[in-house]
């Protein structure tokens, strides 16, 4: 039996207040993808930030080709042959690809010896990048490139990747993995941490399933369903949403050619985005993050103003209307950052309630809060939607992300919107909670509200949607009836004109 | 090694404790401070907190105590009202000098008549005036982004000029010999911001800061204005989110500030400061940023601030003639409490750990 590449034997770690890794033991093999799987909190950054040296374990062993390892930081890491993608990169848009990549090295060699080395491996494997290429013109996918080639350039053994299709289209996901493949047949191991069951399935040689610290279990993922895989992760059997299927109502939201100048230089622009919107209707928006959609949130939510006859919704145009009149009349959204923009992070359930429940709930007369009204409203958002929390007086920073996530929609859908629009539901959020905002979802959508999901999830969105649309690049594709959509069409529709090439075969 | 660890919640006793803790530090350090200046430190702190309360004089001074304190709590309170909005003015000190030359203006205008009616009259028109001074930088920072900071501060400056120029012009006292300054509104019965209760030192500025301490914590507590005011503070973007108007919000806190601080000028150059003279202004629009901080910008805790300041303003009056303190030196003390409140209000949000827990395999 051949000695394994990277043993992990024991590893513990704790933080206050929590064990982030109890006793973990895994082993990948050369040349074998390995998938890391867990719900958010399960403890897979944790463990993998110890292997690449960012943080150094409480207790239990490392060994790296036969030999002891305890990297002190992540740069001896590198040097003994472990690479690591990170789920958020750490580029500078206003630099070079080759430049980007020599801030990143020991000894950089000189420019053009750079450049040349960074054509030739990343055409070697399929991914090709030109060195002189601005960073922040790049796509989220050909940016991930650049950090692969980072890490490639260096000959990793072990390449670890942190949720690395999280920003891609189906096409650059297909690519990605015909180049790990390439990788894995010249012998070197990867270290996969994903929560998307379906690609890991296709991928993986083996999985190790994390939860709440500990290994749960090990399986081979071609022989188990995604089903399977998605309960030892959970630990519980996992309810499934139901697509309601009832035919839609009048139109009640209409967007016509909205346009949004860019709001900073390496801003987004909305242009040209229209739809009509029906009661009773979901509409999903998928796109990779950062194509409009914070934007086109901002823009129906009355954060930001828009021009004439752009957005009208129950027949009155609402230019000059700002949050809380749209509120009064029945439109209410819930953006994508929870602690900061949704919430405010330091301010109790209580205030956070008050936040934007003051029109709808009544919780305000003549200007003068009714904090026993908003304590009351707190509570009850807390107890239908299994918020976890000591009790409403908690600051909102204290909540883990799941459960902010349902008191933040919580606390919208309880208002009985006429239309809510909400940006990414459950990014981030375990899948017990998820299933419950997607049921949530789904039942206001029932009572004859009209939806508007924005989401890089393509599965939830399929779930759930009446019809689908994409945003790419500010503009929102054709709108289509989500049934029969194939994962092809969507791609093509979220990449806009983007043209992928590929070297293999 | 020492750790800095973000508390999941902000420290509620933290949060009652800083300035406790701040004011200790300030009198070891204080003391540290006179004793390199050549000065018996416990004598120097004595002198500074317990004279003027508990001393001989201490029924000469106990007054004083509500004279200096009411401007410095009447401007801290609306200060507070925009520093916790994220909205800093800083020139509080303009504001004061234009109050108290709007209102010194409106009451002189009528010299030498009496009635009933020129005291509000004067009361509103150092309100406008202060008003007035500050919506000037915020108009500016509504329409061009300009920072309120700089604007405010350098308008200080030109209201000082302003005043320099009434005071040798327009409001100059006919019957004054030649002298610059305008005529004492102390003699003028009508416009005398006189003691309301005699010899207490409560004058009609110490009844305005009283109301404006309870107006400010019904405000913020329960009124929806105040609630705009302290999400806005805390986390901005949800502030927009839930729908409050960025540009109203700064009108409202410059305004309401410039007027609180306009009006603490009119009722000090109309009682204990008596005329416009070239430099009646004493810094108590500056002082108030740090009774502002210290008294965690809670309008309770401002009241007590004020008082602590005034405190600490009248020992170090009493400290630099028996003892010789330079005045510089009390400057330094006051300023050494903010630091140590900011330096201390740390501990309310992030935890100290010590020493190393990691085990390296």
């Amino acid at each position: 039996m051949t000695t394994p590449l990277l043993s992990l034997r024991g590893l513990t770690k704790a933080y206050p207040g929590v064990v982030a890794n109890d006793d973990v033991s895994l082993e990948i093999g050369r040349g074998e993808i390995h998938a890391l799987l867990g719900e958010n909190g399960a403890g897979k950054s944790t463990l993998v930030k110890m292997i690449y040296g960012l943080v150094k374990p409480d207790n239990g062993t490392m060994e790296f080709n036969g030999a002891s390892f305890a990297p002190q930081d992540p740069r001896t890491a590198r040097v003994g042959g472990v690479g690591m993608v990170f789920q958020h990169f750490s580029l500078f848009d206003a630099l070079t690809v080759a430049e980007n990549i020599a801030l990143g090295m020991e000894n950089a060699p000189a420019m053009g010896q750079l450049a040349a080395r960074i054509r030739e491996v990343s055409e070697s494997y399929g991914l090709p990048l030109s060195p002189d290429r601005i960073v922040g013109d790049l796509s989220a996918g050909e940016q991930q490139r650049v950090e692969i080639i980072r890490c490639l350039l260096q000959d990793p053994k072990l390449l670890i990747m942190d949720e690395p299709t999280s920003v891609l289209t189906p096409q650059e996901v297909s690519i990605l993995f015909e180049t790990l493949n390439k990788l894995r047949s010249e012998g070197t191991a990867i270290l996969y941490i994903s929560h998307k069951l379906e690609e890991i399935r296709t991928l993986c040689d083996a999985a190790t399933i994390l939860r709440l610290g500990k290994v749960v279990g090990n399986c081979i993922p071609a022989e188990t369903t995604a089903r399977d895989m998605a309960e030892m992760m959970v630990g519980t059997t996992l309810k499934t949403p139901q697509r309601s299927g009832a035919t839609a109502g009048e139109v009640i939201l209409e967007i016509n050619k909205l346009f949004l100048p860019p709001a900073s230089a390496f801003g987004m622009p909305l242009r040209e985005v229209s739809l009509s919107l029906r009661k009773g209707e979901i509409l999903g928006i998928g796109g990779v993050a950062g194509n409009g959609q914070d934007e086109l949130l901002g823009a129906l939510s009355g954060e930001i103003q828009a021009g004439h006859g752009m957005i009208t919704y129950k027949g009155q145009d609402m230019t000059g209307k700002g949050p809380n009149a749209r509120r009064e009349i029945g439109l209410l959204s819930a953006p994508e950052e929870r602690l900061g923009h949704a919430a405010a992070p330091d301010m109790s359930l209580i205030e956070n309630a008050m936040l934007t429940g003051a029109v709808r709930e009544g919780l305000v007369k003549a200007g003068i809060l009714n904090w026993s009204a908003a304590r009351l409203f707190a509570d009850r958002i807390i107890n239908v939607f299994d918020v976890r929390t000591p009790s409403a007086g908690n600051a909102a920073r204290s909540l883990s992300g799941g459960n902010l996530q349902k008191f933040v929609i919580g606390r919208e859908v309880l208002q009985h919107p006429d239309v809510f629009i909400v940006n990414q539901p459950t990014w981030g959020v375990d899948a017990s909670a998820a299933a419950a905002i997607r049921q949530a979802l789904l039942d206001l959508a029932k009572s004859g509200a009209a939806l508007i999901v924005i989401s890089q999830d393509l599965d939830e969105l399929m779930e759930i949607s009446d019809h689908f649309g994409a945003l790419n690049e500010g503009r929102l594709s054709q709108l289509r009836p989500a049934v029969g959509l194939t994962v092809e069409e969507i791609g093509l529709m979220m990449g806009g004109a983007h043209d992928e090439e590929t070297m293999h075969g | 090694m020492i750790k800095f660890e973000k508390r999941p919640q902000p420290s509620q006793i933290f949060s009652l404790a800083t300035p406790l803790l701040a004011v200790m530090a300030t009198m070891i350090f204080g003391g540290l401070l006179f004793a390199v200046l050549g000065k018996d430190p416990v004598q120097s702190i004595v002198t500074i907190f317990w004279e003027p309360l508990f001393g001989e004089f201490a029924f000469y001074y106990r007054p004083q105590l509500l004279i200096k304190g009411a401007p410095l709590v009447l401007i801290a309170i609306g200060l507070a009202l925009g520093f916790k909005a994220g909205v800093w003015n800083i020139g509080a000190e303009g504001q004061y000098i234009m109050g108290a030359i709007f209102g010194a203006g409106v009451g002189l205008a009528f010299y030498p008549t009496e009635s009933a009616f020129i005291f509000p009259l004067m009361i509103l028109a150092g309100a406008f005036g202060g008003w007035l001074w500050a919506t000037i930088p915020a108009v500016l920072k509504i329409k061009f982004g300009t920072n309120e900071i700089l604007v405010s501060l350098m308008l200080v400056y030109v209201a000082e000029q302003f005043l320099a120029s009434m005071s040798l012009g327009l409001l100059k006292n006919p019957d004054g010999f030649g002298f610059p300054g305008s005529r004492n509104l102390q003699q003028y019965s009508s416009a005398y911001n006189a003691d309301i209760i005699a010899g207490t030192g409560m004058h009609w500025g110490v009844v305005a800061a009283f109301i404006a301490v309870i107006f400010a914590y019904v405000l913020l507590t329960r009124h929806s204005l105040g609630f705009a005011i302290r999400v806005t503070g805390e986390a901005p973007r949800a502030a927009r989110f839930g729908g409050v108007n960025p540009s109203r919000l700064i009108l409202f806190c410059l305004g309401t500030s410039g007027l609180l601080a306009g009006l603490a000028g009119m009722f000090e150059v109309a009682g204990p400061a008596g005329q416009i003279t070239i430099d009646f202004n004493v810094g108590y629009g500056f002082t108030a940023i740090i009774v502002a901080f210290l008294g965690r910008l809670h309008p309770i805790g401002i009241s007590l601030a004020g008082l602590l300041m005034a405190l600490t303003y009248i020992g170090g009056d009493i400290a630099q003639s028996q003892l010789q303190l330079p005045a510089a030196a009390i400057q330094v003390f006051q300023g050494m409490l903010l630091f140590f409140l900011l330096a201390f209000d740390l501990l309310t949000n992030y935890r100290v750990r010590f020493g190393s827990k990691e085990v390296t395999p």
